[in-house]
């Protein structure tokens, strides 16, 4: 006997509809990526009772457990409010699981928490602005990643934040020995040079990674005392135009970063497709349309960037426009002769 | 003689002190650590007793003060010279036991080592040395395996806090009047110091040439990365290099500085002509070790290493000095069987 469901509220319910009629998987979020142990038993103890006992890992650091059968969603749901309220997730009413999944699960590296790279606290940040954008049922995808290395691949997500730290020098505590300027070189972007047995740092191709402070025998480098953001805006992944994230800011600080997300959905909401398939346009397809000019106007609204950042305001995206052409032809086809 | 007075009452001595002497400290500077949101404690200038950070090792050792990490010697125009001002003003070093032990290394390359070195001179006869007693040995610490758990008697006064109170030995009259005048309460204080430590190191009273060419040093090519930061946080390392440097909007002028070097780091060994003595990291290593446990007794009579343990605490690479230590006595016992 099918099961009669609505399956548009079961998806924002944060369950998928499974290709296995009847089965559904129940999406965990897992904000910055970090869950306590007792949650992790809980995700265990509904995989082995309601689910076919495994455990998906997803790519946005949640967990899917599949197998579930349509009829235990609500005896689901009650079991998940555990992780729910040990990941501090807002949440309209108890015991129904989570409120919308359109905002997806905030990503983090491990972050200035474990990573002698990290500029910040990742999954602190990560949190906080779950906090700030969650449940919402539009579609963003926001990652946090520590340094420039960009190990969360927030260049994929429609908002990417990386960690920056502006390097103080002391020269009376630099002896010259040059490990800054060959390790920023072989790490990172070549920003230093020796001159006269003191560093020189390129203010505008400094990339604010640390490299030098972390690899600096004396303090002569330290951090600074401010953390700094670089935000990348409207990367993505999917069938149309796959693009990488383009520079928006950097030096930003945390309230700056804040802002600028939030602000993004009523960007949303005044611009969205009435007619969009399931009412679902990621933002990037969005602005688009209307151009990054009107984007800009609506995300910088009410902002006042802290003094030290630097905003672009020509954004221009390259990537695959599979829309457009699909250049791989069979082979033979475009050999030279 | 000694005194017990409460932490206010300290103050008022140090006050005191501060009106003839420059007062210089371990430091706990935050956020200046390697790492992102990490302190590192350093020697500074202080003027009250929570200026200081007497509750962990100093990262860097005090001798900074004394050989400073990057020095102007002169300056030089055309046919004259003129050497660099110095703030030679009296100080007051606050100490530990292994580190007043480290003084007498220091000062028998500047002053002992058949030359006495002017500018290290200058500086050496304005310092006096006041003792941090260690109420309780610290990660790494090998102290009581070379000697040095006990401190030489020259410091003119020693501290050891605990609670709301500072004990104080005393062996100046000049400090001894500074605490009668503020009517401290007299008792016999000796200064605390550890008697055990978690590491214990075996040094041979005789190592043959033959160390040279042991095993043991291998392993260090590739685990070491020549970093230096062993010999930069080293109480007693004292190798410099000197830079020459014309000054670059006018190349008739320029200035001599002295910087720390270390035989850690790439380049240490260069000579005229392409040539260099120490290749490999397992060579450096070696030269390393057996200065500090063998060469420097051999011409000073008394080991140099004092067992701060500073170089294991900070070496990136997780190699241990101590261990070393043991590798070589274990070496020198197996070729004497």
């Amino acid at each position: 006997m099918s099961a009669d469901i609505n399956v548009k509220s079961l998806k924002k319910n944060a369950f998928r509809v499974s290709k296995h009629r009847g089965e559904t998987a129940s999406r965990v979020r897992i904000p910055g990526g970090l869950i306590n142990a007792k949650s992790m038993v809980r995700i265990t103890e509904i995989a082995e009772k309601y689910g076919n006992g495994s455990i998906f890992i997803t790519n946005r650091q949640g967990v899917e457990i599949p197998g579930i059968s349509l009829e235990d969603i609500d005896a689901v749901n009650k079991e998940l409010q555990l992780c729910i309220d040990e990941a501090h997730i807002n949440q309209e009413e108890r015991d129904k699981g989570f409120p919308a999944s359109g905002t997806r699960n905030v990503v983090a590296c491990p972050g200035a928490r474990l990573c002698p790279f990290g500029c910040y606290d990742t999954t602190a940040f990560a949190q906080k602005m779950e906090d700030q954008i969650f449940p919402n049922n539009r579609h963003f995808k926001v990652a946090f990643t520590g340094c420039s290395n960009d190990c969360a691949k927030v260049r994929m997500d429609d908002f990417g934040i990386m960690g920056m730290t502006e390097p103080q020098y002391d020269p009376d505590r630099c002896i010259g020995c040059g490990q800054c300027v060959d390790y920023c070189k072989i790490r990172s972007v070549g920003a230093l040079k020796m001159v006269g047995g003191k560093v020189i740092r390129d203010t505008d191709k400094c990339i604010g990674c640390g490299v030098c402070v972390t690899y600096c025998p004396t303090r002569a480098w330290t951090r600074s005392k401010e953390h700094y953001f670089r935000v990348t805006l409207l990367g993505r992944t999917g069938k149309k135009n796959p693009r990488l994230a383009e520079d928006f800011m950097k030096w930003a600080d945390e309230e700056t970063v804040m802002k600028i997300v939030k602000n993004a959905y009523a960007f949303v909401e005044e611009y969205i497709d009435p007619n969009a398939y399931e009412s679902k346009e990621h933002v990037g397809y969005i602005v688009d349309r209307t151009g990054f000019d009107e984007f800009y106007k609506w995300i910088m609204k009410d902002v006042t960037p802290n003094e030290k950042c630097e905003v672009n305001n020509r954004l221009y995206w390259g990537g695959k426009h599979y829309d457009v052409s699909n250049n791989i032809k069979p082979v033979g086809v475009n050999d030279i002769r | 003689m000694g005194y017990v007075v409460s932490k206010e009452a300290f103050d008022q001595v140090l006050q005191k002190l501060g009106e003839k002497y420059r007062l210089y400290a371990p430091v706990r500077k935050v956020g200046e650590g390697r790492f992102t949101d990490t302190d590192v404690v350093r020697y500074d200038f202080v003027n009250r007793l929570e200026d200081m950070e007497l509750d962990a090792k100093s990262d860097y050792a005090f001798k900074e003060i004394l050989t400073p990490l990057s020095q102007t010697l002169f300056f030089f125009t055309e046919g004259e010279t003129k050497e660099a001002d110095m703030d030679i003003s009296d100080a007051i070093v606050f100490l530990r036991a292994c580190d007043l032990h480290a003084v007498k290394s220091l000062d028998d390359i500047y002053l002992r080592n058949r030359f006495e070195d002017p500018f290290y001179k200058k500086i050496r006869e304005h310092i006096k040395f006041a003792l941090i007693g260690c109420a309780s040995s610290f990660e790494n610490c090998f102290c009581v395996d070379m000697g040095t758990n006990v401190a030489p008697d020259d410091y003119i006064f020693s501290i050891d806090a605990a609670g709301d109170q500072v004990k104080s030995a005393v062996c100046s009259d000049e400090v001894a009047e500074i605490f009668e005048s503020i009517s401290a309460k007299k008792e016999d204080v000796t200064p605390a110091h550890v008697t055990e430590n978690p590491v214990h190191v075996e040094i041979p009273d005789q190592i043959p040439n033959s160390i040279f060419k042991s095993d043991i040093w291998d392993e260090y090519s590739s685990r070491c990365i020549g970093c230096g930061r062993c010999n930069i946080v080293c109480p007693t390392c004292t190798c410099f290099t000197m830079q020459d440097t014309f000054y670059s909007e006018n190349g008739k002028v320029g200035e001599r500085r002295r910087v720390a070097a270390s035989c850690m780091i790439n380049g240490y060994t260069n000579v005229a002509g392409g040539g260099q003595y120490r290749k490999s990291q397992g060579e450096r290593m070696r030269f390393k070790v057996l200065h500090k446990i063998s060469d420097h007794k051999k011409r000073f009579g008394h080991n140099m290493c004092v067992g701060c343990g500073r170089c294991d605490d900070v070496c990136p690479e997780y190699i241990k000095f101590s261990n070393i230590i043991n590798k070589v006595d274990n070496a020198v016992e197996e070729e004497g069987r």
